[in-house]
């Protein structure tokens, strides 16, 4: 769905999107280091498992929310990569301790 | 909006319900299953509204110290709850969740475990009282049940016949029910006045006149004001609570605990704080401190959970704590009903009240022990 | 320029908000010797306009506007002076006067500011569709920050939908950077450009005139434009497959697309103000919420001012003069010698320049009120799913406001906290009972307006009171 713009230039680093690791640039929010890789679909909803995606990219629609380093319920778009962070999608509703 | 029933003998409705919240829906609700035509009158959106602001607890142990007959009669609605949600799943359609796996009223400290403890037994040890089954457990024991417990969690009471149900969706149930049923409801028709007649009761609403044959006052605050208009006394005053929500969790707290209970959606919802406030509504960080604290203190992985929410409500307090259940003695036609456990209570509030102010006498039942005359107060001409 | 570890507990002026007034605001207050410290939410100063402009991964004046450019300026200027910027800041509420909660690293605290300056800006208008909770479906907005803070650009099957000055910049933009996009669905009313050319001859005397006409004459001529559309639908299974509109003409048309974007216009994020007891109106020409605010932006609630589009949406030059007007309010409040009358008096100049126009665009992209209204499934609430149908079906129970509605419903509960669905559901209420917006209401709002951990607040300071209001054993 997104592509870099050939002249956006900055270093890349490696972060692991459920389990897999994956290229991402510094200065990426985690929602957009996860759709330039092509995983648009970050959670399914606690309410009825509908799949979405990050939609407003500025920490308003709560969209966006995926676990990082184990804490769930994180927005995505307002945590900016750092290398070897650990993001996982999320299923439904958070579990306690998660 | 449903059309006015029928016009009884000039009058327009045959009841009116002073009130849309848990204990004027549940009455309004009930009188209509009888067949009886009934306008429920309400505020506002913004109106102080208890009935947003419970816990929605269906809370038997810690009920009736200094009144007995406050135990049975909580018993009784207890019991009666599983028909009450029954009948509102097979006439609405909508599931209220109630759910009774037995109730924790955990402590912190091995003091607080001790004066749980007293409470409980002064509380049985009281004359005509309704034994209800409970047990004192220390930390071990409560861990059994509930192996998230933190190690500052001292003990609980247990208590079998607690639970708890979706309070929302229940007032949303009512209100859907009522409807079906040909009720009439009005929002945004606050009553300013009511003037007892010869055989009818004319209210004066902010937009607009009713007239009725009898009236119900189930206004929660607004009682107070209104009760004197028709011979009646009915002193309650506003208690703050405060509550906060979390996210939404998957299911992990089976029992309901007294100040944290996870809601059938998974929200964690947490409480419980009593203030005299006045008349203000507004939260103040202190006290949400205390209540995470404790919450964390009770469940440690609790602390992770982001709350999403958090409100205060104003609460209904009758002087003594204790319902006020009374009919006027100057206007038989007229009625009050109020409390501070709307929804402990809704279960009588709709199968219990309306048969027996339908039959226009509110007595027996072991009513009398809530009649104003225990404040010993005459009321008003 | 002070690192952020060291957060004090008071201040003379706290500003929330790095945008254009936010930075305007804070730097002059501290220009002006007070002690000033600007909270901001994001990792970098720009708020949403200057996303990223001190640090955008695009090499400048190569895909983006001169005017973002601009904004670096701006940002370097405000972070010169003695102000202590905070980024990652989330000031989740006001609470007793001058209190401020935020929250910081994990961990929250309460500070205080003799004055409070609010720039929490704008954000996207909501816009459900049937289908907008789709994976594929987003706002311009976002698209606009994923293109200035990480240099992404669509592939694949590209369709922009809605009306509105930002649909029309990130068209131009997208096309300056090589973007091939499949349409852009415009749903401006043919009906809105008679209303507006009342207003042409002032719009014509403003600074948005030559900007405006040069972006959108350029994108109209490299792109597929259908004018006048009435009827929109992202249609698909997990992800969006196809936009599905409909013209005035009648004609249905269908679009295969891999991603959706959507905007009709920007609104004042009201959240932390009227959680704070800010009082707001509703606007008929911008179809919001607006907080009720004297000429330098001063609120009913003592010693707390908005700035920037969160009083009104008026742009990034007249949210900078806002945002000076605010700060003069507060210098003179704290510093009563200081005057500047002078920059008071070229601030509104300049404001005026700016406001001169707005009229225009305001009635020209006035959204159209069947994108505004949903029905049937189109979900209103996205957090809790409720649908246009379940709010109606409340309203028939004579449901008197969007309070009880949400009791009713859950519909306004979620993490977002009626921010995508609160105009959708008053507007709603309000056609359904046959009333004003203004009759209706809003969502009651009140702090935390954004999530915080249970953590967190467990670490605020209590008092005993608080602890026998709670633990009365």
């Amino acid at each position: 769905m997104f592509r870099r713009h050939t002249e956006a230039r900055r270093p890349a680093l490696t972060i692991l999107i459920d389990g897999v690791a994956t290229e991402a640039r510094e200065g990426d929010s985690v929602a957009a280091a996860m759709l330039a890789a092509g995983h648009v679909i970050v959670r399914k909803t606690p309410v009825s498992g509908a799949p979405r995606a990050p939609f407003c990219l500025m920490g308003v629609c709560f969209d966006c929310l995926v676990t990082v380093d184990g804490v769930g319920n994180r927005q995505g778009c307002m945590l900016v990569v750092r290398e070897g962070m650990r993001i996982d999608t999320q299923q439904g509703k958070r579990e306690y301790g998660a | 909006m449903t059309s006015a029933a029928p016009v009884h003998a000039g009058r327009e409705f045959e009841l009116a319900v002073v009130g849309g919240g848990l204990v004027g829906m549940a009455i309004a609700w009930g009188l209509a299953r009888l067949g009886r035509s009934v306008v429920v009158l309400d505020e506002g959106d913004l109106a102080f509204r208890a009935s947003r602001g419970n816990f929605a607890l269906v809370w038997v142990q810690s009920k009736g110290a200094g009144l007995s007959d406050y135990a049975l009669w909580t018993m009784q609605s207890s019991r009666l709850w599983p028909q009450l949600a029954e009948a509102i799943e097979d006439e609405t359609g909508i599931d209220v969740c109630f759910r009774k796996p037995g109730g924790l009223h955990l402590v912190l400290s091995d003091r607080e475990l001790e004066n749980r403890a007293n409470a409980l037994k002064r509380l049985h040890n009281q004359p005509g009282m309704q034994h209800f089954p409970y047990e004192i457990l220390d930390h071990a024991e409560v861990a059994k049940l509930l192996p998230q417990i933190g190690a500052d969690v001292a003990g609980a009471s247990f208590c079998p016949e607690d639970g708890h149900v979706n309070a929302l969706r229940l007032l949303h149930a009512l209100h859907v029910g009522f409807q079906r049923l040909g009720g009439t409801y009005r929002a945004n028709h606050a009553v300013t006045r009511i003037e007892p007649g010869r055989d009818e009761f004319r209210l004066h609403t902010a937009k607009g006149e009713i007239t009725a044959a009898r009236v119900v006052l189930a206004a929660g605050l607004g009682t107070a004001r209104l009760a004197p208009m028709l011979a009646l006394h009915a002193p309650v005053r506003p208690q703050r609570g405060q509550i906060m929500v979390t996210e939404k969790v998957a299911p992990f707290l089976p029992y309901v605990v007294h100040t944290v209970r996870q809601t059938d959606e998974g929200g964690v919802m947490i409480s419980d704080s009593v203030e005299e406030a006045g008349c203000d509504a507004s939260v103040g960080s202190e006290i949400l401190a205390v209540m995470a604290d404790r919450a964390v203190r009770m469940f440690p992985l609790l602390g992770r959970l982001n709350v999403v929410r958090c409100w205060a409500a104003l609460r209904v307090m009758p002087q003594d704590g204790f319902p006020i259940y009374d009919q006027s003695e100057r206007y038989p036609g007229a009625f009050v009903a109020t409390c501070h456990s709307g929804v402990t209570l809704a279960a009588n509030h709709a199968l219990v009240l309306p048969p027996l102010i339908d039959t226009g006498a509110l007595s027996g039942e072991n009513l009398d022990a809530f009649r104003a005359r225990r404040f010993n107060v005459s009321p008003a001409h | 320029m002070n690192p952020s570890g060291d957060l004090r507990a008071r201040y003379d002026v706290a500003v929330v908000g790095a945008g254009p007034a936010g930075l305007a605001a804070a730097g002059l207050c501290a220009r002006a010797g007070l002690t000033t410290v600007l909270l901001d939410e994001q990792a970098a100063p720009g708020g949403q306009i200057y996303r990223a402009v001190a640090a955008s991964p695009l090499p400048m004046n190569s895909v983006l506007d001169r005017d973002y450019w601009q904004g670096a300026a701006l940002v370097r200027e405000a972070l010169a002076s003695e102000l202590h910027h905070v980024p990652g800041a989330n000031v989740w509420g006001l609470l007793r006067e001058g209190e401020i909660a935020v929250s910081l690293a994990g961990g929250s605290r309460l500070m205080q500011a003799t004055r409070i300056i609010l720039a929490t800006g704008a954000m996207e208008r909501p816009f459900p569709i049937p289908g907008w909770t789709l994976p594929g479906v987003m706002t311009a907005g976002g698209a606009q920050i994923l293109l200035k803070s990480s240099g992404l650009i669509p592939q694949g099957r590209t369709v922009l939908a809605g009306c509105g000055p930002l649909l029309w910049l990130l068209a131009w933009q997208y096309l300056n950077a090589g973007v091939r996009l499949d349409a852009v669905l415009d749903t401006t009313p043919r009906a809105n450009w008679e209303g507006a050319l009342r207003h042409v001859v002032s719009f014509a005397f403003s600074p948005y005139l030559m900007k405006g006409l040069r972006l959108m004459l350029a994108a109209r001529r490299k792109v597929r434009v259908v004018a006048d559309v009435v009827g929109l639908e992202a249609q698909g299974g997990k992800h969006v497959e196809e936009v599905v509109y409909r013209t005035s003409r009648g004609d249905q048309q269908r679009l295969p697309v891999d991603l959706l974007i959507l905007h009709q216009g920007v609104v004042p994020n009201i959240n932390l103000a009227a959680a704070a007891g800010v009082t707001h109106r509703w606007s008929d020409a911008q179809l919001c919420f607006l907080p009720v605010l004297d000429v330098f932006g001063s609120s009913n609630v003592p010693g707390l001012s908005i700035a920037g589009d969160g009083a009104g949406i008026a742009g990034a030059e007249a949210a900078q003069m806002r945002g000076r007007l605010a700060a003069i309010a507060a210098i003179r409040a704290i510093k009563p010698q200081l005057s500047f009358a002078a920059e008071e008096k070229a601030a509104r100049a300049t404001l005026r320049r700016f406001e001169r126009g707005r009229a225009f665009l305001d009635l020209l992209f006035r959204p159209p009120p069947q994108f505004r209204l949903p029905r049937g499934e189109t979900l209103v609430c996205r957090c809790e799913e409720v649908s246009a149908n379940q709010v109606l079906d409340a309203v028939a129970l004579d449901c008197p406001g969007p309070n009880q509605m949400k009791a009713f419903l859950r519909c306004g509960m979620g993490p977002c906290q009626g921010r995508l669905c609160g105009l959708t559901v008053t507007e709603l209420m309000a056609q359904a009972r046959g009333v004003s917006p203004e009759e209706i209401g809003y969502y009651r709002l009140r702090p935390p307006v954004k999530p915080i951990t249970l953590a967190e607040l467990a670490g605020l300071p209590t008092t005993e009171a608080a602890v026998k209001a709670v633990a009365r054993e």
